[in-house]
Formats: C-alpha cells, sequence, structure tokens
C-alpha cells in the first residue's frame, strides 16, 4: 500500500507485477504436467555412450550482433528508443540531462568522431537511460557494451537486446580479444560506444573500480571518452530489486578525455574515474564546489566510505537524499536592500 | 572562404531587395542607375577548438602576465561579464562568456582561490531574469554561484557598493562597483559584436554608476563621436579610455577578455535574411513568401515571440586576453576583418530596415524610441571615415513605429514619450530641462534596482545616440510606421518607398543617389 502522504497512488508497474504473478500461477501447472510427460513435452534424454555433436557456440560473447545495425533493425529501434523506452524511461525515471553543451564543438564539426561514453552503473536502467539522454549525432549510432554472461546467455534476451539497444556482449571479466576486435571495427565504421567501466551494476549502492577496458579501447581506436555520472537509478531499480519505484535521476556528460603522450592506460583509466568522480561531486554539490575539490583531490569517492556494514549503508542514505535534491536548486528571488 | 562584403550598383536586372520592417520584411525596388546596395561579408570561419583557443588566450596574455601566476589562495577574484545586450541575437548555447568564465574558474580552483564573485556588468540596463543569466554563464556557473549569492547583477544605483576612484583632467567622475575596485583582481568578460564594444568602456561603463555615466552619456559627446564604430573619432571612447586611466591610477587590477563572434545570424529556416537576394533558391523564396504572409496574419505579440526565440549560430572568431588596451586594438582587427566593406563616397539618400531587435529590448518591444536609437544612432554610425549618407541629406527607415511600449522593461520610456517628446526632441534642450528629473525620480530607480527596468534615465541616452544623425541629415521618413507617432519622434510618415522618395525629393532632387543598408547581419561602411 503508498503511504496516505505519497505523492502518487500504487503505480502501473506494481500492477503490472502483480499481473506477472497471476500469469506466474496460470502457467506453472502446465510447466509441471509437460514436465511429468517427459519427451516430446521436454528435451530428450542423451543415450549413454553417444556423444550428441555441439552446436557451434553462438551465444554469449560470440553472439553475431551485425543484423541490429542494418536499417531495418535501426529503423525499429529508432521507433523503439524514440517512442515506448522514452516515455517508460521519463515516466520512471524522470532524467535531468546535464553538461550536453561539453560536446557542442565536436557536434557541430561536419565529421564528428565516434565517442566512447563511460558511465557508473548502478541498474539496468542506465542503458535505457543512455540510450535517450546521449545526444545527437551520437545517438543514432549507439552501440552499448552488455555483458556477455547476461544479456547474451539465452537467445531471446540476446535478440531483445541487439534490438532494443544495439548492445553488443562484451567479455565482463577481461576485454577479450573478439570482444575488442569487434568494437574497434565499430568504432572505426562511426558507432560510439556505452561502456560501463565498472563492469557490472553495484552490489550495494556505492561505485566499484574502474576496469581499464574504456581506456584502453580508447588508446586502440582514438576515439575520445566522454565521462558520464548517472546518480538516482540505483534507488530506482538497483541490484537485487524486485520491481521499480519511481524517482529522478540526472545524467551529467563531462568534457571528452583522449589518451595524454605519456600516458599508459592504466593512467588514463584512473583519469577518467577522477573525471567521474568529479561529475557525480558536481551532481551532488555544485560545479564550482566540485572543481575545487578535484583540484586538491578531496572530491568524495565513488565507492564510497573505507568502513563496512551498517555505517556503509547510513552514509549512502544520506548520499541518496542529497543527490535527490540535485541539481538546479531554484534560486529564491534575491531583494536588494533599499534601506527604509 | 567566405566572400568579403560589397556594393552592388542596382540596375535593371536587380531583383527587389529585403527590407526589415520589425518583425516583417518586404521587398523593395529601388531606382536603376543611381542606387546601391551594401552587402555584409559573409561570416568568417570558427575556431574549431574553443576551449584551447581560450586556454591558450588565458595562459599567453598581450602584455600581461599569464592568468595563473595572477591568482594565490586567500584573494578576491571578479569576474564581470557583458549582460543580455550581447550578442545579438542570443547565441546558441553554450554562450561564450560561460565557455571563459568556466576557463577562469577553473585556473581559480586549481590556484585554491575560494574568494569569487561574478557580477553582470548592465550599468543602466534592466536586470538579467534567470532563464537569461543561465543561458550567459550556464547552468553549471549559475548553480554554483547564484543560490549562494556570487552571482549577481550590478546596481548603479546602490551607494554601499560604490567606490568612487577619482575625475579624470577633463573633471569626470569615475565611480565603479566597489566589489570589482576592492578585488585583487577584476577579470572583465566580453563580447565584441561590434567595434563599440570593449576596451575600457566594459569596465568603465558596465561597472559604472549614473554619476559616472552622465559624463559620456550625453549631446556633446555623442555628438563629437564620428563615429562609435571607429574609436579614435569617438569622443565617447575617449571619455572611457580617460577613465580607464583613474582605474589604472586607482589600482585596479583588470585583466580583460575580449572575444569576437562571426556574423552568422540567423538559423534555419531564416537563413535566406543573410544571403543576397539573387542567389535565393526554390525554397527560400518559398520560406519569404510564406513567413511574410503569415507574420502579416500573426498577432504582433506572437510575432515577437517568434523572432525573440531566435538563437543566432554565432561561432567565435577570436579571443584574446591581458591589458585592455592592447587587447581591444586586436579584438577590434578582427571586428573590422568580419565587418568592414569599402564604400566609394556618399550619398543622398540613406535607406535601411529597422529590424525586431536592438541591445535594449531583448525578449521586449522595439519601442518608437528605441526605432529612433537604431536607426540615427546604430545604422547611422555604422561607418568608419565620413557618414555614408551626406551633410543634409535623407535617411528613410521601415518599420511599422506601433507606440507600444514594455511596461516592466521600458517604463520611463512611456512618460518621455508621452512627456519630453511633447515637449521637445532636441537632445539639448531635453538634457537641460527634463533628464534630471527623470533620473533622480525615486520610481524609475525602484524598479531599475528591484524589477526589470531600465534606469529611468535610459531614453534621454537612447535619444543623444542619434544626436549627431539628426544633426547631419535634414529629413528622416519613415515608411509604414504610425503617422502620429513617427511625427512625434520628429520625422516625417510614408506609406511605401515610392512616396518616401517622393517627400525627399524637395530637399535631395528629382534624382538623388540613393545607398541601401543591407543589415542585418552587421556591417561597417569604410567610406572613402
Amino acid at each position: 500500500m503508498a503511504r496516505d502522504d505519497a505523492p502518487w497512488k500504487p503505480s502501473a508497474l506494481g500492477r503490472l507485477s502483480r499481473v506477472g504473478d497471476v500469469v506466474d500461477r496460470v502457467t506453472t501447472p502446465f510447466a509441471r504436467r509437460a514436465a511429468r510427460r517427459g519427451f516430446p513435452w521436454t528435451a530428450p534424454t542423451v543415450p549413454r555412450g553417444v556423444e550428441v555433436p555441439r552446436d557451434e557456440p553462438d551465444l554469449g560473447a560470440d553472439y553475431d550482433t551485425d543484423w541490429a545495425r542494418r536499417s531495418l533493425a535501426r529503423s525499429v529501434r529508432r521507433g523503439i528508443v524514440g517512442g515506448p523506452l522514452h516515455l517508460a524511461v521519463r515516466g520512471v525515471a524522470s532524467p535531468n540531462v546535464h553538461g550536453v553543451d561539453r560536446l557542442s564543438d565536436l557536434a557541430r564539426l561536419d565529421d564528428p568522431p565516434p565517442l566512447i561514453f563511460t558511465p557508473n552503473h548502478h541498474s539496468h536502467l542506465d542503458t535505457a537511460l543512455m540510450a535517450i539522454a546521449v545526444p545527437e549525432p551520437w545517438r543514432s549510432k549507439l552501440v552499448v557494451a552488455a555483458a556477455a554472461d547476461y544479456f547474451f546467455d539465452k537467445r531471446w534476451k540476446a535478440r531483445l537486446a541487439a534490438l532494443s539497444l544495439n548492445a553488443i556482449p562484451i567479455d565482463r571479466e577481461a576485454t577479450g580479444r573478439k570482444s575488442s576486435e569487434m568494437i574497434k571495427r565499430l568504432i572505426e565504421d562511426g558507432w560510439s560506444l556505452v561502456i560501463y567501466p565498472e563492469g557490472g551494476r553495484s552490489p550495494d549502492g556505492w561505485g566499484q573500480d574502474f576496469k581499464g577496458g574504456a581506456a584502453y579501447l580508447s588508446s586502440r581506436t582514438g576515439a575520445p571518452v566522454v565521462p558520464v555520472f548517472i546518480d538516482g537509478t540505483g534507488a530506482i531499480y538497483g541490484k537485487g530489486m524486485k520491481r521499480p519505484k519511481r524517482g529522478v535521476t540526472n545524467v551529467v556528460f563531462g568534457a571528452p578525455l583522449t589518451p595524454l603522450d605519456d600516458e599508459n592506460t592504466r593512467r588514463f583509466s584512473a583519469r577518467i574515474e577522477r573525471s567521474v568522480t568529479t561529475l557525480a561531486d558536481e551532481s551532488l554539490t555544485d560545479y564550482w564546489t566540485a572543481r575545487r575539490r578535484a583540484a586538491d583531490g578531496t572530491n568524495p569517492r565513488l565507492t564510497g566510505p573505507d568502513y563496512v556494514g551498517w555505517r556503509r549503508q547510513w552514509a549512502l542514505s544520506e548520499r541518496r537524499s542529497i543527490g535527490s535534491a540535485g541539481l538546479r536548486r531554484r534560486q529564491k528571488r534575491r531583494w536588494p536592500d533599499l534601506g527604509n | 572562404m567566405p566572400r568579403p562584403g560589397f556594393v552592388l550598383d542596382v540596375d535593371r536586372s536587380t531583383p527587389p531587395i529585403l527590407f526589415w520592417r520589425g518583425e516583417n520584411f518586404s521587398l523593395e525596388k529601388l531606382p536603376a542607375g543611381r542606387s546601391r546596395v551594401i552587402y555584409p561579408a559573409e561570416p568568417l570561419p570558427a575556431i574549431d577548438d574553443v576551449d584551447g583557443a581560450i586556454r591558450h588566450a588565458l595562459l599567453n596574455p598581450i602584455d600581461h602576465d599569464p592568468l595563473p601566476s595572477l591568482l594565490f589562495p586567500g584573494m578576491r577574484l571578479t569576474i564581470a561579464f557583458d549582460d543580455v545586450s550581447l550578442p545579438l541575437p542570443k547565441m546558441r548555447r553554450p554562450d561564450v562568456r560561460q565557455r571563459v568564465i568556466e576557463a577562469v574558474l577553473d585556473l581559480a580552483a586549481d590556484a585554491g582561490v575560494d574568494d569569487v564573485h561574478i557580477i553582470a556588468a548592465l550599468a543602466l540596463h534592466r536586470r538579467m531574469t534567470e532563464a537569461e543569466l543561465r543561458h550567459a554563464v550556464g547552468d553549471r556557473v549559475y548553480d554554483a554561484f547564484a543560490p549562494r549569492g556570487l552571482l549577481y547583477q550590478h546596481d548603479a544605483e546602490d551607494p554601499d557598493n560604490l567606490a568612487f576612484l577619482g575625475t579624470t583632467p577633463h573633471g569626470e567622475e569615475v565611480e565603479i562597483n566597489k566589489r570589482a575596485a576592492e578585488s585583487d583582481l577584476l577579470v572583465y568578460v566580453n563580447i565584441n559584436l561590434v567595434a563599440m564594444d570593449g576596451g575600457w568602456k566594459s569596465t568603465a561603463t558596465g561597472l559604472a554608476s549614473y554619476r559616472s555615466l552622465r559624463h559620456h552619456h550625453n549631446p556633446d559627446t555623442m555628438h563629437k563621436s564620428r563615429s562609435f564604430m571607429d574609436q579614435h573619432r569617438s569622443e565617447l571612447h575617449k571619455s572611457n579610455w580617460r577613465m580607464g586611466k583613474v582605474l589604472l591610477d586607482s589600482g585596479v587590477k583588470v585583466f580583460q577578455i575580449e572575444t569576437t563572434l562571426n556574423t552568422d545570424t540567423f538559423p534555419q529556416p531564416f537563413e535566406f535574411l543573410s544571403k543576397r537576394e539573387w542567389e535565393w533558391n526554390a525554397r527560400d523564396r518559398m520560406t519569404f513568401l510564406a513567413t511574410t504572409k503569415a507574420l502579416g496574419r500573426t498577432p504582433a505579440r506572437l510575432a515577437r515571440n517568434i523572432f525573440h526565440s531566435i538563437e543566432a549560430p554565432h561561432q567565435m572568431t577570436s579571443v584574446q586576453a591581458g591589458e585592455v588596451e592592447a587587447v581591444h586594438r586586436i579584438t577590434t582587427d578582427h571586428v573590422y576583418a568580419q565587418e568592414l566593406v569599402e564604400v566609394k563616397g556618399q550619398t543622398d539618400i540613406l535607406t535601411m530596415g529597422i529590424p525586431y531587435i536592438s541591445p535594449y529590448n531583448v525578449h521586449s518591444i522595439l519601442n518608437p524610441i528605441l526605432v529612433q536609437v537604431m536607426a540615427m544612432g546604430y545604422y547611422f554610425n555604422m561607418y568608419r571615415g565620413m557618414p555614408l549618407v551626406r551633410e543634409g541629406g535623407v535617411i528613410i527607415l521601415t518599420h511599422p513605429c506601433r507606440p507600444e511600449f514594455n511596461p516592466v522593461h521600458h517604463p520611463s520610456y512611456i512618460d518621455f514619450f508621452e512627456q519630453v517628446l511633447a515637449d521637445t526632441t532636441d537632445p539639448h534642450v531635453m538634457s537641460q530641462k527634463w533628464e534630471k528629473r527623470y533620473a533622480e525620480d525615486e520610481w524609475y530607480r525602484h524598479l531599475y534596482r528591484t524589477g526589470y527596468a531600465y534606469h529611468g534615465v535610459h531614453p534621454f541616452y537612447m535619444w543623444y545616440w542619434g544626436t549627431h544623425g539628426m544633426k547631419h541629415c535634414s529629413r528622416v521618413i519613415v515608411v509604414g510606421g504610425d503617422p502620429k507617432t513617427v511625427r512625434r519622434l520628429g520625422f516625417v510618415p510614408a506609406s511605401t518607398m515610392d512616396d518616401a522618395l517622393e517627400i525627399a525629393s524637395d530637399v535631395v532632387g528629382r534624382t538623388p543617389t540613393i545607398t541601401h543598408l543591407h543589415t542585418p547581419p552587421l556591417m561597417v561602411a569604410d567610406v572613402i
């Protein structure tokens, strides 16, 4: 039940979830009956001593997503992203997008370069948010690096992710040769990339250390990295939550970064992490505070405080309450003191 | 490579020429064989790496130490920036002021500077709204400084926040914003859209009080400024430069950052307004026809909203920082490179179409007094050398010139129109008889300080801008203007261009030479 003082009634999402429970109750008996009946209602058993030839693996990191970048699929995706996805994200996450002006110089070039967007990652919602927040001309040629072991482990999930979000499978633990070759080829073809340097969703609401994949890809392809900070999605549909609850999100884009001459991948990755950290501070406080703290290296860390247990969660709730106040706090009208 | 501006001699094959008429425009046929049209240069190419250029300018200033070496912990830093009157129309986000201010703040943060104030240098102009401030300095800077009261607007009527710094050898009092005067460093962020802007005028006018401004915003100074676009022959600038010397002598440390923009003025679908008529393609012609017909049937208020929502695709063509005068010399060269068009000889009749906007009616109404300042103050003064129109010549302008005023932005203009202009149109007479009363009126002062009103004396200054033009020309004819309003301004109304030429003939004869200023985009005629 919603609280009496809640600003909204039980959400449509909640009702949808209850419909899912009903469907589950209806379908489960049929599934059990099929399991009892056995083959051909279920998959056949394999006779002892017989070796079944394995199919060529075409799921996980090997799933071929080329079809999702052909014109028909792109048109369908444009409809999905611009229509239902856009409405759903706005309805659930009310995104405020800031810092797009930092990309304006690149946007006005005759041939804007492909970019690598590196947001922090708290929720599956992050990808949908990026799909609508990334400005043109990059939005219409955007691929999303998605965990091969999660989004591409089943064919229906792979197809849905590839079609609706232009997701491509990527090894979570290490940037495998096949994945990196594919991304390099895509960037050379002018596709921009969303990749989560943390490697996966936050387990406890705080950020994780950045892995070097994005920096490595940037060094290999020459594509600038755009640090992005997403705030609020963890509270809406964080890891472990069964159903989303509505909230407000901020997406803050930073200035594009390119590796310096004497900068290796590790250092470049650390610089990307510092930029996202500064954007996080900017999102929670303001540009000037964040910039001053960045100058003396005192921006609050994305990974949160060192202590563990309830104090860590306590600090998280405090941070979230600041975050929901967020950017664009309106100034009260300041009347000059005219004396008497 | 953009094409330079040029002068077209009108012959029988010349198509009708575009004339602005406020929130609309028309095509007018000029007499062949004795008319010419001055077209502005095409927009110069923009700097690709704007942020890099700004940073380079701050680290390698002209005749000044690099900005980082001027910044230290515990210092008082003040950043002043040009107000809503620049650029015109407002530029697409991000505004160049935002980019410069953020670059300065980045260096200030690295140097550990905590005490920073950001001030809109608006002199006696109206205060900017929150939306306008956000547009100029960007959301990031606004959200960081405005809620704490560290981003605010100069108040020329606040005695507690003004500092008197001395007088020039000519007896001109110099009084500017106290915080700016007492800071360890004043960084001024400027946009130079025309050669008149910038230099010491930024600080000595933008941050000054009425007590200080009255010394150069008066009929005598304006009459001796020939023209405002030529700093060396402008008494207005000479006065500001003298005041700049007082600022320096009294210890005000100024780091000037000046930027120039190209004349890329109109976005789609209004791009045809910047094109030469014979280069209009079928789409341009259709757009013109559809737009003029539609605007003719659109309520004036809606048409104004449409035009004022235009954001120009201006791009930055140069940025220079350092010592005020050294910087301004280079800036002026960049402005001239964009806007100067060589014109041979003067003309009997100068024609001009007055558009919907001036520096003083952003998001507002171009009232009759501002029509006057656009024609006689700005367009007449768009010259270097000698005026485009000969002494005793005629100016013909096109504008509906309706007696409409914005009571929030221009309250004193209404009384000026009804009371002062009903009495006299002579700048010298009105300055003696009426100026003080308006300048010291408590109600106007209250509206200026607390609302969004121009200062009570502002309509007088607008009228003074036209002093030279009004004395120089024997007649000013307004085509398509409200007759009663036009007569109140001391001008002559005409229904059509042919009527206006007929009316002018008793002054300039039956076969006068005619020159049309095809602007906006902006240009300055280099008359030789």
